[in-house]
């Protein structure tokens, strides 16, 4: 199955943001989105989400328009991991998760037992199950962000959108993000993320797709497209290339 | 499910059965546990009880109604407080917070003004609070905007405003001997004249926005999420916030039309409640209505028994819940920072 947006402008009913942009993101795939602050990301992450309408163009999902859909069976296929936040009321870790199975139900259900045992597995395979019980409030910003992936899956969808899902995290928690980010395509998951670090997508995408003011900058498999004269172009400001001399592995620093 | 409601729940209980036993018994013709038993069983089993006829008719006429009203009342604030904080994630909102204490003002005033009955001014006070509220939505909603929650609230406080300055004009314009006084007491809230034909035209529109809301407990959980985390998870926003302000707001013009306006229940017990059983609306709504109709038969008992006159309602709420708010802020900066 296939996410597309083709020929999409994108932005608010009072602003453009962009035009002419085309992406794709398949099933079993890991797409990054990188670019300067302004220059768009969210704007297309949330038209691609369905969230915000594109001001021309079309989004497909599968062979149907994304709009063709209703609010919940687009929640049974694509679900959103919102930039780690603190809720205003301190719903437990489980009734968090839970709510990923909202889509699931009817107008007026409550989750059911089979809801229950979708959240638990969720919660066990990353790794959160013994925090079950405790509120979301009272949790560490890593964990918050394994809550709201394990609510994501909790969804069963076919992708999931992140919004920057490292940039309230400590080092070792960045890390394990990406890891999970991979082992999600690996089960079958296309994953879209944006951050703003190329090392990152370096890491964790097969794909990364480069947006300034609105327009693409390059899009490809990040080897090739992730190279310092593109990430210049991208951030206007000058980036370093290192290698390491044993594996080869390449990273970039700012400055 | 984590720790079990029922502790919660028990205690939300506890505190309505004080409440009842407490405003059966207490007053100027004090009741004993004794009589009041007898006259309650002797009316489920249809026998005679053998009590003074002067007891019975306190507790059947005289305060049973009151006794009715002040519950129902004090549940419906409490639930529509309830919806009203998670709808607009604010733990510091109240059911007026969409202008339906101030168009129920607006509606009782000119009842009053123009001298007419007590269940037409009821019914004014009623349709004014459903009025006020669906003009707020309209016109918010006609505000193109990125936050429709902020636009709302935002609408709500100048449309109350507004609504304020007529209640104002009124009361300017009315006489001030004869109808200064009626309006007066009505804007402090008060039971006193509640009877047994009020029961039902407060019962009615309680039950079913209580209903309404007691069916969508799990959306109104993923409802108190940011607007477009809710649509992600698959909840249509706009047609469930719709139907929960109407819920909520019928609700609460039914008890402002019975009761006046009385301010702080609305606030102060979903806080109470959620300290009890926590934020999940399945369990919340039951305790928030259960804790609602106890404290509002508290504060009622204490309106009509700790002084020569009554004191309005509005003004015990107030006294008790000042002091409740200020130390809502000072532990929130301890919890939500």
């Amino acid at each position: 199955m296939n996410i597309e947006g083709h020929d999409l402008s994108i932005g608010y009913p009072d602003r453009m943001v962009g035009r002419g942009l085309n992406v794709a993101l398949s099933t079993g795939e890991v797409l990054a989105l990188l670019g300067p602050n302004g220059g768009g990301k969210t704007t297309l992450l949330k038209t691609l989400l369905g969230l915000l309408k594109p001001k021309a163009g079309e989004v497909r999902l599968g062979d149907k328009p994304l709009d063709s859909y209703s609010i919940r069976e687009r929640a049974r296929v694509i679900a959103y991991v919102p930039q780690v936040h603190i809720s205003t009321f301190a719903f437990t870790v489980e009734t968090v998760v839970l709510m990923g199975r909202t889509a699931h139900g009817n107008l007026f259900s409550r989750p059911s037992a089979q809801d229950r045992a979708v959240a638990q597995a969720v919660l066990e395979r990353f790794g959160i199950a013994a925090l079950a019980n405790r509120p979301y409030t009272m949790i560490s910003g890593g964990e918050r962000q394994l809550v709201l992936l394990a609510r994501a899956l909790a969804q069963e969808p076919q992708f999931i959108v992140l919004d920057e899902p490292t940039a309230s995290l400590d080092f070792g928690n960045q890390g394990k993000v990406m890891n999970e980010i991979r082992a999600l395509a690996k089960s079958g998951h296309g994953v879209l993320f944006t951050t703003h670090d190329p090392n990152h997508a370096l890491r964790a995408a097969d794909r990364a797709y480069l947006l300034r003011d609105g327009a693409r900058i390059a899009d490809g498999p990040v080897a090739t497209v992730l190279n310092q004269e593109q990430l210049e172009a991208l951030y206007h400001a000058t980036v370093e290339r290192l290698t390491d001399s044993d594996s080869g592995a390449v990273a970039f620093l700012p400055g | 499910m984590t720790r079990s409601a029922l502790p919660g729940l028990a205690i939300a209980f506890a505190v309505l059965i004080a409440g009842l036993l407490l405003a059966f018994t207490v007053g100027r013709y004090p009741v004993s546990l004794a009589d009041l038993l007898s006259v309650l069983l002797a009316k489920i089993t249809g026998h005679r009880a053998d009590v003074a006829p002067a007891v019975e008719s306190v507790i059947l006429q005289v305060r049973g109604p009151r006794i009715m009203a002040a519950a129902l009342v004090g549940a419906a604030l409490a639930v529509a407080g309830t919806a009203f904080q998670g709808l607009f994630r604010n733990p510091l909102v109240s059911p007026d917070i969409l202008g339906a204490s101030s168009g129920a003002a607006l509606g009782a005033v000119i009842g009053i003004f123009f001298s007419l009955g007590i269940v037409a001014i009821q019914a004014f006070a009623f349709v004014g609070g459903l009025l006020a509220v669906a003009a707020v939505y309209v016109i918010g909603s006609a505000v193109r905007a990125r936050d429709p929650i902020l636009v709302l609230v935002l609408t709500g406080v100048v449309v109350g405003a507004l609504l304020g300055a007529g209640v104002g004009l009124v009361k300017y314009l009315a006489d001030p001997y004869n109808q200064l006084p009626a309006m007066t007491f009505w804007l402090l809230g008060s039971l006193a004249a509640a009877n047994v034909s009020d029961l039902l035209p407060l019962f009615g529109p309680v039950a079913i926005g209580a209903a309404v809301l007691i069916a969508l407990r799990w959306r109104m959980n993923v409802m108190s999420l940011p607007e477009e985390e809710a649509r992600s998870l698959g909840v249509a926003t706009g047609p469930l916030r719709v139907a929960i302000v109407a819920a909520a707001t019928l609700t609460t013009s039914a008890s402002v039309a019975t009761a006046g306006i009385i301010g702080w229940v609305g606030l102060v017990v979903p806080h109470l409640a959620r300290s009890l059983v926590g934020p999940d609306f399945a369990r919340l709504l039951p305790t928030a209505a259960i804790l609602g109709g106890g404290y509002l038969l508290v504060i009622d008992t204490l309106a009509r028994t700790v002084a020569e006159v009554e004191i309005p309602l509005g003004i015990l709420t107030a006294v008790v819940g000042t002091p409740f708010f200020i130390w809502l802020l000072a532990s929130m900066q301890r919890t939500w920072s």
